[in-house]
């Protein structure tokens, strides 16, 4: 173990230098910088996101009406709008603010160093990631409109202009699927070196906080999943584009072939989102309920071991596609398996409460809201993975019900939690607890008003992206279910600005948060509030692991990780 | 077992009252696990809040009594998946990977940029022969009687799916993929597509009309376009 | 303005050695999706052979050979290196790029050839993939003749040596790819 003078104060040598608004905030290489343009970006595509889903969702409640602040929309509009909400939501909300923002911001601070191993590398990852959300939304405005095949851009439709009606968009829209993969590769780097190879002196592997193995192990599954999309983005671009055949059975491709490379990488894909916001939970869970995590090393391995089966499931989303049918009997068999050790996560979460002193804080809220909603998901699931009853559940609601209780609460629940919590880390003030626990309810309950019932219409029989069911007579008398839904969904939208409101009120006026509001022990909470370039005055050695509280020897009922009593 | 029965649709085919059952056990052994877990969360929510319980106990988890209560229920779910699995499995045999012995007829079906076609084997019960029935949107069946689709699609993926008798299967252009079905009771039924085909995937749906012995020759022969050249 | 985090080194690996592997595991993720994909179409297309039989594997052997040679000049750049011989490792280096350069003179020819007797990338499925997977190769070869150029120059004033390593470790795994392109593309008849 190399360690240089790394408990000297960190940058000695600028003596800086105030910097041009330029450079601070949009050139920066300061891993917390790169974290909140990677958060606000992410945010900001979220409210797209977002406002598409109003559209859709007006769209199919109220068919042939025009929607307010959109107008009528035709086929091709809801196409489009299904389309880039789902590939909005998972590459350009998730994956930045999950994966990009939580993990530059805090793994220097909670491995205890003064920035990433590669900074300037860490800048071009959010440059290009930039560059490919500006991507996506040019190939909105570009003649025939953006792309609308669904965020699973299944061939045939997706690689030929004459039955997309959308040419140039298909091509803008894979494009920047591709540029956002290799924008997280480029981040990936960092994220894996810092943490293993920057670590605190004496922060063992097993001192490491749990959020920061999510985030390494995510990285690492992303990186090795992604690469036969990346393959498979550049062949459907060449179909697109300069007349291959990959994917056209008329010159010897297979269309099926895209949806082994789409769902080889898109199922690890919905581990690399779950994964760190597992870890958002753990923390919230351990600093609120002044409790040791239950098991930490048994969680660290069953993180390892979903990880790992996540790679066998894939074919899961593609029983009924056209695969050799014994296939199918082998993946229901690893799909059920993988549901054994989220299970135990969920467990082991539960546990952590037990006997534990709970205060009920907003980001807590989250956190237990996670845990209470992922479950629905994760069980749901079992339905799915099955490929029997999955031969009438495929394509119906229910799989977007399933899969809205799994990545609702990851994305959105583990944001609010995440953000809620390290709040006060990341501004130097307190956000509001009362407007936070409105804000948490009105999100919470109306959440699951839009998506319960669309588990029953799914049950009743009703198929995916499809405008207006005025065609189908078994179905339309369901429309008051569908309204309803909608509803909620324009509530728990509008309560969003009491997140925003609080989220940028408190900036200026809130209460000045210390450098550990909440007494935790990890060592990003070690440091001030924000903490300034460099993070720490004098790099911290560790002593301990990160979630000794109420230790019976202490008098406090924390136990930071630097203190070396 | 109908009380599994949870479509709110009739189970017409004789694999769909299999599907509503693995449906239904599912629903009992994954509902034990949701209703125990949610009420100990909120039990463990409500009995540890600070007031309640002002210090926390120093539990590492690794203390053998405490930690079997997430082996045993870890082994207990692994035991209701395989459960799961062996009733998935066996209808999935039945419906996937069986089919009917011949001589049954068989019809075609056609997905197309939007609409569905059918070929009808005729009174022949052959397909490809000159009394062959071509519809559009329509298909006609005879009830309690087995029959193999051949479904081929013309241009991008569409998915051949009627609710009413749990059957999905998607259509990939270049292939003829061939399956099963049956129906137990008269009447007519809605067919979807259930892949994303392009701005008129929702402008395809499609009749099922079942119909007794008598009736369904009748429209045969109404039909048949082999008569239809004789009588001109 | 190196931070302290680049300099520490608690898993025993240097910082840019692990970076770099980092980078190669994802290069072999895409080639190996890639990869696998031509080996699946090819199991279940017979006339892929037929197709297959239009590639010259004279002049794919001779691309093979220019390649490991190249790789050689790599590993005798980084002993130069490792000896503290800045202006011999870019010597060398220079060596390896003009390697890097003939293998793509080489396969220009190459395309032209086949490209004139009709053979285009949109004429089957077997010669899409044919011109993507070493369309995608070289795009790899001339990115690493930059990085290898950017680390000679650096070399030949003494500077960061230790990337001399790291550039021939990137060199040598774009060899690896071609290692396994050669047989499939134009061995397996």
């Amino acid at each position: 173990m190399a360690h240089a003078v790394d408990h000297a104060p960190a940058h000695d040598d600028h003596g800086h230098h105030e910097q041009s608004f330029f450079m601070k905030y949009m050139w920066s290489t300061d891993h917390k910088m790169i974290a909140m343009q990677y958060m606000f970006t992410g945010m900001l595509m979220a409210m797209l996101g977002g406002f598409f889903a109003y559209v859709f969702r007006m769209q199919n409640a109220f068919p042939g009406m025009a929607v307010p602040g959109f107008g009528l929309v035709t086929p091709a509009d809801y196409n489009m709008l299904v389309t880039n909400h789902g590939t909005i939501m998972i590459f350009w909300v998730a994956m930045p603010v999950l994966v990009a923002a939580f993990g530059n911001f805090l793994i220097p601070l909670m491995v205890g160093c003064d920035d990433m191993v590669f900074p300037k590398l860490n800048r071009l990852s959010y440059q290009i990631f930039l560059l490919s959300a500006i991507v996506l939304i040019a190939g909105f405005f570009v003649p025939g409109g953006g792309f609308g095949g669904a965020w699973t851009a299944y061939p045939p439709l997706s690689a030929v202009g004459v039955y997309n009606l959308t040419p140039m968009g298909s091509s803008f829209w894979v494009l920047a699927v591709a540029l956002e993969f290799v924008a997280f590769l480029l981040g990936g780097i960092n994220f894996i070196t810092t943490s293993m190879n920057s670590r605190a002196p004496g922060m063992k592997l097993y001192d490491i906080p749990i959020v920061v193995w999510t985030i390494v192990i995510a990285s690492v599954l992303f990186m090795c999943s992604v690469g036969p999309l990346i393959a498979g983005a550049i062949m459907l671009l060449f179909d697109q584009n300069i007349g291959t055949g990959f994917f056209n059975p008329a010159m010897g491709g297979d269309p099926v072939l895209w949806q082994h490379l789409f769902w080889f990488f898109g199922h690890p894909e919905v581990y690399v989102v779950l994964l760190p916001t597992l870890g958002i939970v753990a923390e919230i869970i351990c600093v609120f309920s002044r409790k040791k995590l239950f098991a930490y090393q048994t969680v660290l391995y069953t993180m390892f071991g979903t990880g790992i089966l996540s790679f066998t499931v894939w074919a899961h989303h593609q029983f009924i596609s056209g695969i050799d049918p014994r296939m199918a009997n082998v993946f229901t068999i690893t799909t059920l398996l993988i549901s054994v050790p989220i299970a135990e996560m969920l467990f082991v979460y539960i546990a952590t409460l037990y006997k534990g002193s709970i205060t009920l804080s907003t980001p807590m809220l989250w956190a237990l809201g996670f845990i209470a909603t992922f479950l629905i998901g994760g069980v749901t699931g079992i339905y799915l993975g099955t490929a029997g009853s999955d031969i009438y559940f495929h394509d119906t609601y229910f799989v977007l019900a399933h899969f809205h209780y799994t990545f609702f609460p990851i994305a959105i629940i583990g944001t609010y939690a995440g953000v809620t919590y390290w709040y006060p880390k990341m501004f130097g003030r307190m956000l509001d607890e009362t407007l936070g626990k409105i804000h948490f309810w009105l999100t919470f309950i109306p959440f699951n008003c839009i998506f319960i019932p669309l588990f029953f219409l799914g049950l009743w029989g009703e198929h995916r992206r499809i405008y207006s069911y005025e065609l189908f007579d078994e179905l339309w008398k369901y429309q008051g279910i569908r309204q309803f839904a909608t509803v909620a969904l324009v509530v728990m939208l509008a309560a969003q600005a009491i997140f925003i409101w609080n989220f940028f009120k408190s900036l200026w006026s809130g209460p000045i948060a210390g450098p550990n509001p909440y007494n935790a022990n990890t060592l990003e909470w070690q440091c001030p509030s924000p903490p300034p370039h460099g993070n720490f005055a004098e790099l911290p050695t560790v002593y301990r692991p990160p979630y000794e509280y109420s230790h019976p020897d202490r008098k406090e009922d924390f136990w930071p990780q630097n203190s070396p009593v | 077992m109908d009380i599994f029965n949870f479509t709110r649709l009739p189970a017409i085919s004789s694999f769909a009252t299999s599907i509503d059952d693995v449906i239904g056990w599912v629903t009992v052994l994954v509902g034990f696990w949701f209703i125990v877990t949610e009420v100990v969360l909120f039990y463990f929510i409500l009995k540890y809040r600070k007031q309640n319980s002002p210090k926390a106990a120093y539990i590492t988890g690794e203390e053998p009594e405490l930690f079997r209560w997430i082996s045993r229920p870890h082994a207990a779910v692994l035991v209701f998946d395989v459960f799961i699995v062996v009733i998935g499995v066996r209808v999935w045999l039945d419906v996937k990977q069986t089919l009917p012995p011949e001589p049954v007829p068989h019809v075609r079906v056609i997905g197309q940029q939007w609409a569905w076609s059918f070929v009808h084997p005729g009174l022949d019960g052959q397909l490809d022969t000159a009394d062959d029935i071509k519809t559009v949107d329509d298909l006609h069946i005879q009830t309690n009687q087995q029959y193999i689709w051949e479904l081929e699609a013309r241009d991008v993926l569409h998915s051949f799916s009627i609710p009413a008798m749990r059957l999905k299967q998607d259509a990939v252009p270049g292939r003829v993929i061939k399956g099963w079905m049956d129906a137990n009771a008269a009447g007519v039924y809605e067919i979807q597509c259930a892949e994303i085909c392009g701005i008129g995937h929702g402008l395809m749906p499609g009749k099922l009309h079942v119909e007794d012995a008598a009736q369904h020759t009748a429209w045969m022969q109404a039909h048949s376009p082999v008569a239809r050249i004789a009588a001109n | 303005m190196t931070p302290i985090a680049t300099t520490r080194s608690t898993a025993g690996l240097p910082t840019g050695t692990l970076g770099v592997w980092w980078l190669l595991g994802s290069e072999i993720v895409i080639f190996g999706g890639l990869l696998c994909s031509y080996i699946m179409h090819r199991l279940s297309h017979d006339w892929w052979s037929a197709e297959a039989a239009h590639t010259n594997v004279y002049i794919g052997l001779t691309n093979t050979f220019v390649l490991l040679t190249s790789s050689l000049f790599a590993v005798l750049a980084h002993a130069a290196a490792q000896r503290g011989d800045g202006k011999l490792a870019a010597r060398r280096l220079w060596y390896t790029i003009a390697g890097g350069g003939m293998f793509l003179c080489i396969k220009a020819a190459e395309w032209t050839i086949e490209i004139s007797n009709g053979m285009t990338i949109s004429s089957s499925s077997f010669w899409s993939f044919y011109y993507t997977a070493a369309g995608i190769h070289a795009s790899h070869v001339i990115a690493g003749m930059i990085a290898m150029a950017v680390v000679a120059m650096d070399a030949a004033k003494g500077k960061f040596l230790h990337r001399v390593e790291n550039a021939g470790i990137y060199w040598h795994f774009v060899d690896l790819v071609w290692i396994f392109l050669f047989p499939l593309l134009y061995i397996a008849k």
